[in-house]
Protein backbone atom coordinates (compact mmCIF):
# COMPACT_ATOMS: atom_id res chain seq x y z
CA UNK A 1 0.00 0.00 0.00
CA UNK A 2 1.37 3.39 -0.77
CA UNK A 3 -0.63 5.78 0.92
CA UNK A 4 -3.70 3.96 0.96
CA UNK A 5 -3.34 3.17 -2.88
CA UNK A 6 -2.92 -0.55 -3.92
CA UNK A 7 -1.15 -0.79 -7.07
CA UNK A 8 -1.54 -4.05 -9.18
CA UNK A 9 2.13 -3.16 -11.26
CA UNK A 10 4.85 -2.63 -8.55
CA UNK A 11 6.54 -0.54 -11.76
CA UNK A 12 6.36 3.30 -11.66
CA UNK A 13 8.17 5.24 -15.04
CA UNK A 14 9.21 8.37 -15.68
CA UNK A 15 8.25 10.56 -18.39
CA UNK A 16 11.70 12.83 -19.38
CA UNK A 17 14.00 12.14 -21.99
CA UNK A 18 11.55 9.91 -24.23
CA UNK A 19 12.05 10.97 -28.06
CA UNK A 20 8.16 11.50 -28.32
CA UNK A 21 5.19 12.33 -25.91
CA UNK A 22 3.64 9.76 -28.81
CA UNK A 23 6.21 7.32 -27.68
CA UNK A 24 6.55 7.84 -24.03
CA UNK A 25 2.32 6.76 -24.35
CA UNK A 26 3.25 3.85 -25.76
CA UNK A 27 5.52 3.06 -23.66
CA UNK A 28 3.08 3.75 -20.75
CA UNK A 29 0.73 1.39 -21.95
CA UNK A 30 2.99 -1.39 -22.70
CA UNK A 31 4.96 -1.40 -19.39
CA UNK A 32 1.35 -1.68 -17.26
CA UNK A 33 2.47 0.53 -14.79
CA UNK A 34 -0.23 2.69 -13.57
CA UNK A 35 2.27 5.37 -11.67
CA UNK A 36 4.33 7.66 -14.01
CA UNK A 37 6.55 10.70 -12.13
CA UNK A 38 7.03 14.04 -14.19
CA UNK A 39 9.14 17.04 -13.16
CA UNK A 40 7.78 20.26 -12.66
CA UNK A 41 11.36 22.70 -11.91
CA UNK A 42 12.80 23.25 -15.28
CA UNK A 43 9.56 23.09 -17.34
CA UNK A 44 7.64 25.45 -15.37
CA UNK A 45 3.92 26.74 -15.62
CA UNK A 46 4.97 26.76 -19.21
CA UNK A 47 4.74 23.12 -19.69
CA UNK A 48 1.00 23.05 -19.92
CA UNK A 49 1.06 20.90 -23.07
CA UNK A 50 3.12 18.39 -22.12
CA UNK A 51 1.28 17.78 -18.97
CA UNK A 52 -1.94 17.31 -20.28
CA UNK A 53 -0.73 14.68 -22.94
CA UNK A 54 1.03 13.35 -19.84
CA UNK A 55 -2.61 13.20 -17.85
CA UNK A 56 -4.32 11.40 -20.91
CA UNK A 57 -2.43 8.26 -19.98
CA UNK A 58 -4.71 8.14 -17.12
CA UNK A 59 -2.07 7.14 -14.66
CA UNK A 60 -1.64 7.78 -11.12
CA UNK A 61 0.91 10.67 -11.30
CA UNK A 62 3.66 11.28 -9.39
CA UNK A 63 4.75 14.49 -9.54
CA UNK A 64 8.46 15.25 -8.51
CA UNK A 65 10.77 17.56 -7.53
CA UNK A 66 13.85 16.69 -9.71
CA UNK A 67 16.71 19.52 -9.95
CA UNK A 68 15.90 20.59 -6.85
CA UNK A 69 18.94 21.40 -4.66
CA UNK A 70 17.61 22.76 -1.70
CA UNK A 71 14.71 22.09 0.60
CA UNK A 72 13.05 25.73 -0.39
CA UNK A 73 13.31 24.88 -4.00
CA UNK A 74 11.69 21.23 -3.40
CA UNK A 75 9.05 22.72 -1.08
CA UNK A 76 8.34 25.48 -3.37
CA UNK A 77 7.50 22.83 -6.45
CA UNK A 78 5.83 20.56 -4.56
CA UNK A 79 3.34 23.06 -3.71
CA UNK A 80 3.45 23.85 -7.59
CA UNK A 81 2.87 20.50 -8.41
CA UNK A 82 -0.09 19.57 -5.54
CA UNK A 83 -1.56 22.66 -7.10
CA UNK A 84 -0.96 21.59 -10.97
CA UNK A 85 -1.67 17.88 -10.46
CA UNK A 86 -3.87 17.98 -7.73
CA UNK A 87 -2.20 15.08 -6.07
CA UNK A 88 -0.65 15.42 -2.52
CA UNK A 89 1.42 12.64 -3.85
CA UNK A 90 5.05 14.39 -4.31
CA UNK A 91 8.37 12.38 -4.93
CA UNK A 92 10.96 14.34 -2.86
CA UNK A 93 14.51 15.12 -4.90
CA UNK A 94 17.05 16.82 -3.24
CA UNK A 95 19.96 16.90 -4.94
CA UNK A 96 23.26 17.02 -2.98
CA UNK A 97 25.98 16.63 -6.02
CA UNK A 98 24.81 17.67 -9.43
CA UNK A 99 27.05 15.30 -11.28
CA UNK A 100 26.24 11.81 -9.13
CA UNK A 101 22.95 13.60 -8.50
CA UNK A 102 23.40 12.00 -4.78
CA UNK A 103 20.19 13.01 -2.68
CA UNK A 104 21.31 15.12 0.02
CA UNK A 105 20.06 13.38 3.19
CA UNK A 106 19.86 16.60 5.53
CA UNK A 107 18.09 18.73 3.14
CA UNK A 108 15.94 15.84 2.31
CA UNK A 109 14.64 14.76 6.12
CA UNK A 110 14.11 18.73 6.43
CA UNK A 111 11.80 19.09 3.42
CA UNK A 112 10.34 15.75 4.04
CA UNK A 113 9.35 16.94 8.08
CA UNK A 114 7.48 20.58 6.20
CA UNK A 115 5.77 18.61 3.41
CA UNK A 116 4.34 15.97 5.74
CA UNK A 117 2.87 18.26 8.05
CA UNK A 118 1.17 19.91 5.02
CA UNK A 119 -0.35 17.15 4.13
CA UNK A 120 1.91 15.97 1.17
CA UNK A 121 2.33 12.14 0.60
CA UNK A 122 6.13 12.05 0.51
CA UNK A 123 8.27 9.94 -1.60
CA UNK A 124 11.73 10.33 -0.61
CA UNK A 125 14.39 9.68 -2.88
CA UNK A 126 17.31 9.09 -0.49
CA UNK A 127 20.07 6.49 -0.28
CA UNK A 128 20.45 2.73 1.64
CA UNK A 129 21.26 4.48 4.79
CA UNK A 130 19.18 3.29 7.76
CA UNK A 131 19.64 6.19 10.00
CA UNK A 132 18.36 8.99 6.78
CA UNK A 133 15.18 6.12 6.59
CA UNK A 134 14.58 6.14 10.25
CA UNK A 135 14.65 10.35 10.39
CA UNK A 136 12.55 10.17 7.16
CA UNK A 137 9.75 8.10 8.92
CA UNK A 138 9.64 10.29 11.43
CA UNK A 139 9.11 13.37 9.75
CA UNK A 140 6.04 11.35 8.65
CA UNK A 141 6.73 9.25 5.51
CA UNK A 142 5.11 5.97 5.03
CA UNK A 143 7.13 5.49 1.72
CA UNK A 144 11.00 4.69 0.88
CA UNK A 145 12.66 5.56 -2.08
CA UNK A 146 16.31 4.10 -1.75
CA UNK A 147 18.70 4.47 -4.78
CA UNK A 148 19.96 1.40 -6.44
CA UNK A 149 22.52 3.35 -8.09
CA UNK A 150 23.05 7.42 -9.39
CA UNK A 151 20.39 8.25 -11.58
CA UNK A 152 20.74 7.56 -14.99
CA UNK A 153 23.79 5.28 -14.22
CA UNK A 154 22.18 2.32 -15.35
CA UNK A 155 24.49 0.23 -12.88
CA UNK A 156 21.87 -1.26 -11.01
CA UNK A 157 21.85 -2.58 -7.20
CA UNK A 158 25.51 -1.22 -6.45
CA UNK A 159 24.82 -1.95 -2.84
CA UNK A 160 23.16 -4.77 -2.76
CA UNK A 161 23.92 -5.97 0.38
CA UNK A 162 22.61 -2.15 2.11
CA UNK A 163 19.27 -2.45 0.50
CA UNK A 164 18.91 -6.11 1.89
CA UNK A 165 19.58 -5.03 5.00
CA UNK A 166 17.53 -2.05 4.73
CA UNK A 167 14.45 -4.39 3.50
CA UNK A 168 15.25 -6.80 6.69
CA UNK A 169 15.20 -3.42 8.98
CA UNK A 170 12.03 -1.54 7.74
CA UNK A 171 10.00 -4.48 7.70
CA UNK A 172 6.23 -3.65 6.75
CA UNK A 173 7.56 -0.26 5.64
CA UNK A 174 6.77 0.53 1.79
CA UNK A 175 10.13 0.60 -0.05
CA UNK A 176 10.52 1.22 -3.90
CA UNK A 177 13.98 0.79 -5.27
CA UNK A 178 14.26 4.38 -7.31
CA UNK A 179 16.86 5.09 -10.12
CA UNK A 180 20.19 3.54 -11.28
CA UNK A 181 18.44 0.67 -12.92
CA UNK A 182 19.67 -0.52 -16.39
CA UNK A 183 18.14 -3.74 -16.73
CA UNK A 184 14.74 -5.91 -16.71
CA UNK A 185 17.11 -8.48 -14.53
CA UNK A 186 18.45 -5.55 -12.04
CA UNK A 187 14.38 -4.48 -11.17
CA UNK A 188 13.49 -8.15 -11.03
CA UNK A 189 15.98 -9.31 -8.24
CA UNK A 190 14.74 -5.94 -6.48
CA UNK A 191 11.67 -7.26 -6.26
CA UNK A 192 13.02 -10.62 -5.61
CA UNK A 193 14.21 -9.33 -2.62
CA UNK A 194 11.12 -8.10 -1.60
CA UNK A 195 10.86 -4.26 -2.47
CA UNK A 196 7.69 -3.31 -3.19
CA UNK A 197 8.37 -1.71 -6.33
CA UNK A 198 10.71 -0.19 -8.68
CA UNK A 199 10.92 3.39 -10.27
CA UNK A 200 12.73 3.75 -13.46
CA UNK A 201 13.09 5.84 -16.43
CA UNK A 202 16.46 6.22 -18.58
CA UNK A 203 16.57 3.03 -19.09
CA UNK A 204 13.21 3.01 -21.26
CA UNK A 205 13.39 6.30 -22.27
CA UNK A 206 16.91 6.08 -24.32
CA UNK A 207 16.57 2.18 -24.89
CA UNK A 208 17.08 1.99 -28.80
CA UNK A 209 13.21 0.72 -28.81
CA UNK A 210 11.78 2.51 -25.92
CA UNK A 211 8.12 0.91 -26.17
CA UNK A 212 10.21 -2.69 -25.85
CA UNK A 213 12.18 -2.10 -23.45
CA UNK A 214 9.04 -1.00 -21.44
CA UNK A 215 7.28 -4.25 -21.88
CA UNK A 216 10.50 -6.28 -20.73
CA UNK A 217 10.72 -4.08 -17.58
CA UNK A 218 6.87 -4.99 -17.01
CA UNK A 219 7.31 -8.28 -17.35
CA UNK A 220 10.60 -8.71 -15.26
CA UNK A 221 9.03 -6.29 -12.42
CA UNK A 222 6.49 -8.94 -12.34
CA UNK A 223 8.17 -11.97 -12.83
CA UNK A 224 10.50 -10.66 -9.24
CA UNK A 225 7.01 -9.97 -7.34
CA UNK A 226 5.96 -13.05 -8.63
CA UNK A 227 8.80 -14.98 -7.35
CA UNK A 228 9.24 -12.96 -4.03
CA UNK A 229 5.52 -13.78 -3.41
CA UNK A 230 6.36 -17.34 -4.05
CA UNK A 231 9.37 -18.41 -2.05
CA UNK A 232 12.63 -18.51 -3.44
CA UNK A 233 15.01 -21.05 -2.65
CA UNK A 234 17.82 -20.42 -0.93
CA UNK A 235 21.07 -21.27 -3.18
CA UNK A 236 22.77 -24.30 -2.04
CA UNK A 237 26.51 -24.79 -1.12
CA UNK A 238 27.02 -27.97 -2.92
CA UNK A 239 31.02 -27.87 -1.86
CA UNK A 240 30.19 -29.99 0.88
CA UNK A 241 28.57 -33.10 1.20
CA UNK A 242 25.38 -33.09 3.26
CA UNK A 243 24.58 -36.87 3.35
CA UNK A 244 27.19 -39.96 2.46
CA UNK A 245 27.95 -40.58 -0.97
CA UNK A 246 26.94 -43.85 -1.99
CA UNK A 247 27.83 -46.26 -4.81
CA UNK A 248 30.10 -43.50 -6.16
CA UNK A 249 33.09 -45.64 -7.73
CA UNK A 250 36.47 -44.82 -6.13
CA UNK A 251 39.01 -44.54 -9.00
CA UNK A 252 41.90 -43.50 -7.60
CA UNK B 1 -3.55 31.55 -56.07
CA UNK B 2 -2.36 29.97 -53.02
CA UNK B 3 -1.66 32.33 -49.72
CA UNK B 4 1.15 31.02 -47.55
CA UNK B 5 0.81 31.84 -43.84
CA UNK B 6 4.08 32.17 -42.24
CA UNK B 7 8.25 32.93 -43.51
CA UNK B 8 9.48 30.78 -41.06
CA UNK B 9 11.51 27.49 -42.99
CA UNK B 10 8.42 26.04 -43.44
CA UNK B 11 6.71 28.50 -45.39
CA UNK B 12 9.58 29.42 -47.76
CA UNK B 13 10.16 26.00 -48.68
CA UNK B 14 6.23 25.58 -49.71
CA UNK B 15 6.46 28.91 -51.36
CA UNK B 16 9.32 28.04 -53.01
CA UNK B 17 8.18 24.52 -53.72
CA UNK B 18 4.98 26.08 -55.21
CA UNK B 19 6.65 28.59 -57.15
CA UNK B 20 8.89 26.07 -59.06
CA UNK B 21 6.07 23.65 -60.38
CA UNK B 22 4.60 27.45 -61.80
CA UNK B 23 2.19 27.74 -59.26
CA UNK B 24 0.54 31.06 -58.26
CA UNK B 25 1.61 32.12 -54.60
CA UNK B 26 1.85 34.80 -52.34
CA UNK B 27 3.79 34.77 -48.86
CA UNK B 28 2.05 36.33 -45.84
CA UNK B 29 4.80 36.70 -42.77
CA UNK B 30 3.73 36.64 -39.57
CA UNK B 31 5.20 39.34 -37.09
CA UNK B 32 6.65 37.08 -35.09
CA UNK B 33 10.50 35.31 -35.31
CA UNK B 34 10.18 32.32 -36.61
CA UNK B 35 11.68 29.19 -34.71
CA UNK B 36 13.79 28.57 -37.49
CA UNK B 37 15.64 31.53 -36.48
CA UNK B 38 17.07 29.80 -33.54
CA UNK B 39 18.20 26.83 -35.78
CA UNK B 40 21.64 25.07 -35.91
CA UNK B 41 21.38 24.69 -39.39
CA UNK B 42 22.88 20.83 -39.62
CA UNK B 43 21.48 18.75 -42.40
CA UNK B 44 21.82 15.55 -40.56
CA UNK B 45 19.07 13.33 -40.88
CA UNK B 46 21.54 10.34 -39.70
CA UNK B 47 22.40 11.72 -36.33
CA UNK B 48 19.03 12.98 -36.06
CA UNK B 49 17.96 8.99 -35.97
CA UNK B 50 19.06 8.60 -32.69
CA UNK B 51 15.83 9.63 -31.33
CA UNK B 52 13.85 10.74 -34.22
CA UNK B 53 11.59 8.18 -36.51
CA UNK B 54 12.34 6.37 -39.49
CA UNK B 55 9.98 8.94 -41.05
CA UNK B 56 12.05 11.92 -40.44
CA UNK B 57 15.14 9.98 -41.55
CA UNK B 58 13.42 9.53 -44.54
CA UNK B 59 12.23 13.16 -45.28
CA UNK B 60 15.89 14.62 -43.88
CA UNK B 61 17.32 11.97 -46.78
CA UNK B 62 17.46 14.44 -49.24
CA UNK B 63 17.61 17.82 -47.47
CA UNK B 64 20.99 18.79 -48.12
CA UNK B 65 20.44 18.03 -51.84
CA UNK B 66 17.59 20.04 -51.89
CA UNK B 67 19.67 23.03 -49.94
CA UNK B 68 22.71 22.85 -52.62
CA UNK B 69 20.26 22.93 -55.35
CA UNK B 70 19.01 26.34 -54.44
CA UNK B 71 21.51 28.24 -51.72
CA UNK B 72 25.33 27.62 -52.33
CA UNK B 73 26.19 28.01 -48.71
CA UNK B 74 25.77 24.19 -47.69
CA UNK B 75 29.00 23.10 -46.39
CA UNK B 76 29.13 18.91 -47.28
CA UNK B 77 31.54 17.96 -44.56
CA UNK B 78 29.85 15.50 -42.52
CA UNK B 79 29.76 15.24 -38.47
CA UNK B 80 31.31 14.33 -36.57
CA UNK B 81 30.33 12.61 -32.65
CA UNK B 82 32.25 12.57 -29.93
CA UNK B 83 31.97 11.56 -25.71
CA UNK B 84 34.62 12.46 -22.91
CA UNK B 85 36.36 9.14 -22.06
CA UNK B 86 34.11 8.84 -19.23
CA UNK B 87 30.84 8.55 -21.60
CA UNK B 88 31.83 6.46 -24.22
CA UNK B 89 29.00 4.28 -23.41
CA UNK B 90 27.06 7.04 -25.10
CA UNK B 91 28.80 6.95 -28.06
CA UNK B 92 28.22 2.81 -28.00
CA UNK B 93 24.50 3.69 -27.66
CA UNK B 94 24.49 6.36 -30.42
CA UNK B 95 26.11 3.31 -32.83
CA UNK B 96 23.82 1.40 -32.37
CA UNK B 97 20.66 3.47 -32.72
CA UNK B 98 21.83 5.61 -35.95
CA UNK B 99 23.42 4.39 -39.31
CA UNK B 100 25.63 5.94 -42.14
CA UNK B 101 28.46 6.35 -39.71
CA UNK B 102 31.92 4.73 -38.85
CA UNK B 103 34.38 5.08 -36.13
CA UNK B 104 37.54 7.36 -36.88
CA UNK B 105 40.22 8.97 -35.11
CA UNK B 106 38.69 12.89 -34.76
CA UNK B 107 42.23 14.15 -35.82
CA UNK B 108 42.32 13.20 -38.67
CA UNK B 109 39.30 14.96 -39.83
CA UNK B 110 39.49 18.29 -37.45
CA UNK B 111 43.12 18.97 -36.48
CA UNK B 112 41.94 20.74 -33.70
CA UNK B 113 40.71 18.01 -31.75
CA UNK B 114 44.01 16.00 -31.64
CA UNK B 115 44.81 14.60 -28.41
CA UNK B 116 41.26 15.07 -26.94
CA UNK B 117 39.25 12.46 -27.82
CA UNK B 118 40.72 9.35 -29.22
CA UNK B 119 37.59 7.96 -31.15
CA UNK B 120 34.69 9.50 -33.34
CA UNK B 121 31.58 8.51 -35.09
CA UNK B 122 32.19 10.13 -38.54
CA UNK B 123 29.32 10.75 -40.89
CA UNK B 124 30.09 11.48 -44.05
CA UNK B 125 26.74 11.91 -45.89
CA UNK B 126 25.73 14.63 -43.40
CA UNK B 127 26.12 18.83 -44.21
CA UNK B 128 25.62 22.28 -42.54
CA UNK B 129 24.63 25.59 -43.14
CA UNK B 130 24.04 29.57 -42.20
CA UNK B 131 20.00 28.57 -41.54
CA UNK B 132 20.00 32.23 -41.89
CA UNK B 133 21.86 33.08 -44.97
CA UNK B 134 19.70 29.74 -46.06
CA UNK B 135 16.44 31.51 -45.74
CA UNK B 136 17.59 35.05 -46.84
CA UNK B 137 18.54 33.03 -49.99
CA UNK B 138 15.08 31.53 -50.42
CA UNK B 139 13.28 34.82 -49.51
CA UNK B 140 15.49 36.98 -52.64
CA UNK B 141 14.61 34.21 -55.01
CA UNK B 142 10.94 34.20 -54.29
CA UNK B 143 11.12 38.16 -54.71
CA UNK B 144 12.97 37.26 -58.22
CA UNK B 145 10.59 34.92 -59.15
CA UNK B 146 7.84 37.83 -58.29
CA UNK B 147 6.00 36.14 -55.51
CA UNK B 148 4.72 38.89 -53.50
CA UNK B 149 4.97 39.46 -49.83
CA UNK B 150 1.28 40.63 -48.63
CA UNK B 151 -0.74 41.55 -45.41
CA UNK B 152 -3.80 40.28 -46.46
CA UNK B 153 -4.25 36.48 -47.55
CA UNK B 154 -5.92 36.32 -51.09
CA UNK B 155 -5.73 32.91 -51.96
CA UNK B 156 -6.46 29.28 -50.27
CA UNK B 157 -4.60 29.18 -47.62
CA UNK B 158 -1.93 27.25 -46.74
CA UNK B 159 -0.67 27.85 -43.12
CA UNK B 160 2.42 27.36 -42.35
CA UNK B 161 2.78 29.69 -38.76
CA UNK B 162 4.39 27.25 -36.46
CA UNK B 163 3.45 27.30 -33.20
CA UNK B 164 0.39 30.72 -33.94
CA UNK B 165 -1.29 27.80 -35.90
CA UNK B 166 -2.39 26.54 -32.03
CA UNK B 167 -5.28 28.28 -33.20
CA UNK B 168 -6.52 25.56 -35.45
CA UNK B 169 -3.95 22.69 -34.45
CA UNK B 170 -5.15 22.14 -30.54
CA UNK B 171 -2.76 18.89 -30.78
CA UNK B 172 0.12 21.79 -31.18
CA UNK B 173 2.94 22.17 -28.69
CA UNK B 174 6.07 23.96 -28.01
CA UNK B 175 9.43 22.52 -27.01
CA UNK B 176 11.33 25.45 -25.73
CA UNK B 177 15.06 25.32 -27.27
CA UNK B 178 17.77 27.98 -26.06
CA UNK B 179 21.05 28.59 -27.96
CA UNK B 180 24.09 30.73 -27.88
CA UNK B 181 26.69 31.96 -30.73
CA UNK B 182 30.07 33.05 -30.07
CA UNK B 183 33.42 34.04 -31.75
CA UNK B 184 35.94 31.66 -30.76
CA UNK B 185 38.95 33.17 -32.82
CA UNK B 186 41.34 30.30 -31.52
CA UNK B 187 39.41 27.29 -32.29
CA UNK B 188 39.22 25.81 -36.03
CA UNK B 189 36.34 23.60 -36.32
CA UNK B 190 34.97 22.96 -40.19
CA UNK B 191 31.98 20.75 -39.56
CA UNK B 192 29.51 20.24 -37.08
CA UNK B 193 30.73 18.65 -33.55
CA UNK B 194 28.14 16.86 -31.69
CA UNK B 195 29.24 15.82 -27.91
CA UNK B 196 27.35 13.15 -26.27
CA UNK B 197 26.49 13.39 -22.58
CA UNK B 198 23.98 11.89 -20.59
CA UNK B 199 22.38 14.92 -19.30
CA UNK B 200 23.56 17.75 -21.66
CA UNK B 201 24.22 16.94 -24.81
CA UNK B 202 25.05 19.46 -27.32
CA UNK B 203 26.58 20.18 -31.12
CA UNK B 204 28.46 23.02 -32.41
CA UNK B 205 28.17 23.70 -35.88
CA UNK B 206 30.46 26.41 -37.67
CA UNK B 207 29.65 29.59 -39.04
CA UNK B 208 33.08 30.61 -40.62
CA UNK B 209 35.18 33.33 -39.47
CA UNK B 210 35.83 31.52 -36.06
CA UNK B 211 31.62 32.03 -35.46
CA UNK B 212 30.21 29.12 -34.01
CA UNK B 213 26.55 28.20 -32.83
CA UNK B 214 26.15 26.49 -30.52
CA UNK B 215 23.14 24.36 -29.03
CA UNK B 216 20.45 23.20 -28.08
CA UNK B 217 18.28 22.35 -24.86
CA UNK B 218 15.09 20.59 -25.10
CA UNK B 219 12.33 21.72 -22.85
CA UNK B 220 8.60 20.98 -22.23
CA UNK B 221 7.82 24.37 -22.03
CA UNK B 222 5.97 27.44 -24.28
CA UNK B 223 8.03 29.88 -22.27
CA UNK B 224 9.96 32.28 -24.78
CA UNK B 225 11.67 34.09 -21.91
CA UNK B 226 15.45 34.88 -22.26
CA UNK B 227 18.27 31.47 -21.91
CA UNK B 228 18.46 30.35 -18.34
CA UNK B 229 22.13 30.69 -16.73
CA UNK B 230 21.68 26.58 -16.59
CA UNK B 231 21.52 26.30 -20.10
CA UNK B 232 23.89 28.78 -20.63
CA UNK B 233 26.63 27.18 -18.48
CA UNK B 234 25.73 23.81 -19.88
CA UNK B 235 26.38 24.48 -23.25
CA UNK B 236 29.45 26.40 -22.60
CA UNK B 237 30.82 23.60 -20.42
CA UNK B 238 29.83 20.94 -23.22
CA UNK B 239 31.98 23.20 -25.67
CA UNK B 240 34.83 23.44 -23.04
CA UNK B 241 34.70 19.84 -23.50
CA UNK B 242 34.93 20.16 -27.15
CA UNK B 243 37.80 22.87 -26.58
CA UNK B 244 39.12 24.61 -24.07
CA UNK B 245 39.42 27.73 -26.21
CA UNK B 246 35.95 27.69 -25.83
CA UNK B 247 36.69 29.85 -22.76
CA UNK B 248 38.21 32.56 -24.26
CA UNK B 249 35.16 33.16 -26.99
CA UNK B 250 33.39 36.10 -26.80
CA UNK B 251 29.76 35.33 -26.68
CA UNK B 252 27.54 37.20 -29.57
CA UNK B 253 24.26 36.11 -29.03
CA UNK B 254 21.88 34.03 -27.23
CA UNK B 255 18.18 32.97 -28.01
CA UNK B 256 15.33 31.08 -27.21
CA UNK B 257 12.50 29.56 -29.60
CA UNK B 258 9.74 27.14 -29.28
CA UNK B 259 9.74 24.54 -31.59
CA UNK B 260 6.12 23.82 -32.97
CA UNK B 261 5.79 20.23 -31.87
CA UNK B 262 2.84 17.54 -32.56
CA UNK B 263 2.59 15.07 -30.13
CA UNK B 264 5.15 12.57 -32.15
CA UNK B 265 7.36 15.30 -32.73
CA UNK B 266 6.99 14.30 -36.71
CA UNK B 267 6.49 16.92 -39.09
CA UNK B 268 3.49 16.46 -41.62
CA UNK B 269 1.13 18.01 -43.68
CA UNK B 270 -2.75 18.25 -42.81
CA UNK B 271 -5.97 19.51 -43.56
CA UNK B 272 -7.82 20.96 -40.67
CA UNK B 273 -10.21 24.31 -40.40
CA UNK B 274 -10.60 24.70 -44.18
CA UNK B 275 -6.55 24.87 -44.95
CA UNK B 276 -4.18 22.94 -45.34
CA UNK B 277 -1.61 23.41 -42.28
CA UNK B 278 2.31 22.40 -42.84
CA UNK B 279 3.50 22.27 -38.80
CA UNK B 280 5.57 20.48 -36.23
CA UNK B 281 8.94 21.09 -37.92
CA UNK B 282 9.50 20.14 -34.07
CA UNK B 283 13.60 20.06 -34.38
CA UNK B 284 13.28 19.15 -37.99
CA UNK B 285 12.59 21.94 -40.21
CA UNK B 286 15.43 22.39 -42.03
CA UNK B 287 15.48 18.89 -42.88
CA UNK B 288 11.65 18.12 -43.39
CA UNK B 289 10.52 21.23 -45.06
CA UNK B 290 11.64 20.43 -48.09
CA UNK B 291 10.14 16.92 -48.21
CA UNK B 292 7.17 18.42 -47.08
CA UNK B 293 7.09 21.17 -49.73
CA UNK B 294 8.04 19.11 -52.60
CA UNK B 295 5.18 16.82 -51.75
CA UNK B 296 2.51 18.96 -51.20
CA UNK B 297 3.87 20.77 -54.25
CA UNK B 298 2.97 17.55 -56.20
CA UNK B 299 -0.43 17.10 -54.15
CA UNK B 300 -0.91 20.33 -55.56
CA UNK B 301 0.40 20.21 -59.33
CA UNK B 302 -1.76 16.48 -59.65
CA UNK B 303 -5.70 18.23 -57.87
CA UNK B 304 -5.17 21.28 -61.24
CA UNK B 305 -4.62 18.32 -63.36
CA UNK B 306 -7.48 15.85 -62.34
CA UNK B 307 -9.40 18.99 -62.29
CA UNK B 308 -8.26 20.29 -65.84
Amino acid sequence: MFYGVNLKSRLMLGTAQYPSPAILAEAIAASGTEVITVSLRREGTGGTAFRDLIRASGCRILPNTAGCHTAKEAITTAHMAREVFGTNWIKLEVIGHADTLQPDPFALVEAARVLCADGFDVFPYTTEDLIVGEKLLEAGCQVLMPWGAPIGSGQGLRNAAGLETMRAHFNGVPLVVDAGIGAPSQAARAMEMGFDAVLLNTAVAKAVDPVGMARAFGNAVEAGQMAYSAGLMPPRDMASASTPIFGMAELA
Amino acid sequence: MYSVLGAGVAGLCVATALSERGLPVELVAGPDIPASHWAGGMLAPMCEGESAPPEVVHMGKHAADWWSARFDGVHWRGTLVVASPRDQAELQRFARATRGHHTVDPADYEADLKGRFSRALYFPEEAHMDPRAAMACLRQRLADRGVATVKTPKGQIIDCRGLAARDQLPDLRAVRGEMLVVRAADVNLTRTVRLLHPRFPCYVVPRGQGIYMIGATMVESDDDGPITARALMEMLSAVYTIHPAFAEAQLLETGTGLRPSFPDNIPCIREAGGRIHVNGMYRHGYLAAPYLAEELADRLTNEIQHAS
